[in-house]
């Protein structure tokens, strides 16, 4: 059995004007298939074929590199898509608001380092929002790495990321990652978020 | 004395169709400024404050490193373009690419397969090492030869921003356009210094 490209539950050009229709279509079409497609090939014949996802993530240190890339890339893409929609921004609420609270001090404080941490992401990467078992921290990892991966510095479950890799926003914003990331905030779906948090 | 950007050797439309008008403005204009502009501020009241480019190249760490190599990188890979591409390898780097890769072919396709593999953002390189022998490396993000006692004589940009304007996901279509860009002529002149 092979991994899938999910379709996405809203449309490509919902998300504008934060995220525009063309970047979203290359975005899910090409960059995200073409991991789909070659993690499928990485794997083919392997003792990781019929594992999930989250397991072979796990275990990354064991596998080739193109496993990494490529698993990586798919993951974290299913999850950016699962965590914005266009009903999204604001703020969490309840049990997910309260944790925020109690490792942040505050939403704000939790939202300026998130967007920090993505700002100052050197290169391709990924800025996570992740439940550890000392609570919640901020992450960012290199190129598809994520935090469910045993070569990860901060290991957990991400429940929320943003994607700043220059393709996720250069038709866009082009230089200008800050404006994207402080869009971003439009979409977040928190119930979605709130979820994974509770997944 | 604070660094500034260098002066492109030609119009920022002058290596169209290959790299637009728009990206050059971008890629030229805002982050290669920018890199500037960061190691200028970074540098301030450091041991680097009055150091050479290259010596900051060779010594530093972090954020002063990343903003370093990627002026030094830019700049190089802005002088080894020139509209329309100019001449061919002069005779020794010719022969010394036919001796370490077979053939030019060889070479290009070697050095274009480095360009499509390198994951994420970073550089291709052929260096020349001690002994004269070229290679060709794949740097990640900011990464510069220099510092592995290696001398670049051609470089590739692979990060997004050089080419997702022009060819979004097809990084294999820019760097087949870059090799109707390259100035042979610099590089061999490179090739030939010590």
């Amino acid at each position: 059995m092979s991994f899938k490209l999910p379709s996405l539950k809203y449309e490509y050009n919902a998300l504008e004007p934060h995220i525009d229709a063309r970047t979203m279509e290359i975005h899910h079409t090409k960059h995200h298939a073409a991991y789909t497609n070659n993690l499928n090939a990485a794997i083919e014949n392997s003792d990781m074929a019929g594992m999930s996802i989250e397991k072979i993530m796990a275990g990354i240190s064991k596998y080739p590199v193109a496993v990494r890339n490529n698993g990586g890339g798919f993951y974290n893409h299913n999850l950016f898509w699962e965590i914005m929609s266009p009903d999204g921004g604001g703020k969490p609420a309840g049990e997910l608001l309260d944790a925020i609270n109690s490792s942040f001090g505050s939403f704000g404080a939790f939202s300026d380092e998130f967007s920090r941490a993505a700002a100052t992401r050197f290169g391709s990467g990924w800025a996570w929002l992740v439940r550890t078992d000392n609570g919640l921290v901020v992450s960012s990892t290199p190129n598809q790495d994520n935090p469910l991966m045993d070569i990860a510095d901060v290991k957990g479950t991400p429940i929320l990321g943003i994607d700043v890799w220059e393709h996720a926003y250069y038709l866009n914003y082009q230089n200008r990652r800050p404006d994207y990331i402080e869009a971003f905030w439009n979409v977040v779906d928190w119930n979605a978020v709130s979820e994974k948090f509770h997944g | 004395m604070a660094f500034e950007l260098p002066a492109l050797p030609y119009g920022q439309s002058g290596l169209e169709p290959v790299m637009s008008e728009k990206t050059m403005g971008f890629h030229y204009g805002k982050h290669h400024q920018a890199y500037v502009n960061n190691l200028n501020s970074l540098i301030e009241g450091t041991r680097f404050a009055n150091a050479s480019l290259n010596d900051i190249v060779m010594e530093s760490e972090g954020g002063i490193f990343n903003n370093a190599a990627q002026v030094w990188n830019h700049t190089f890979f802005f002088e080894s373009v020139t509209p329309g591409g100019r001449g061919e390898p002069g005779e020794e780097l010719a022969r010394a690419i036919d001796r370490n890769f077979g053939s030019f072919e060889k070479f290009r396709d070697e050095f274009g397969k480095a360009g499509t593999t390198l994951f994420g953002s970073g550089w291709v390189w052929l260096v020349k090492n001690a002994t004269g022998m070229l290679d060709i490396i794949q740097e990640s993000n900011a990464g510069n030869p220099l510092r592995k006692g290696l001398t670049p004589v051609l470089t590739l940009d692979v990060w997004e921003h050089a080419y997702y304007l022009d060819y979004q996901n097809r990084r294999p279509d820019y760097i087949k356009a870059f090799w109707t860009i390259v100035d042979w002529q610099k590089v061999g002149n490179r090739y030939l210094q010590v």
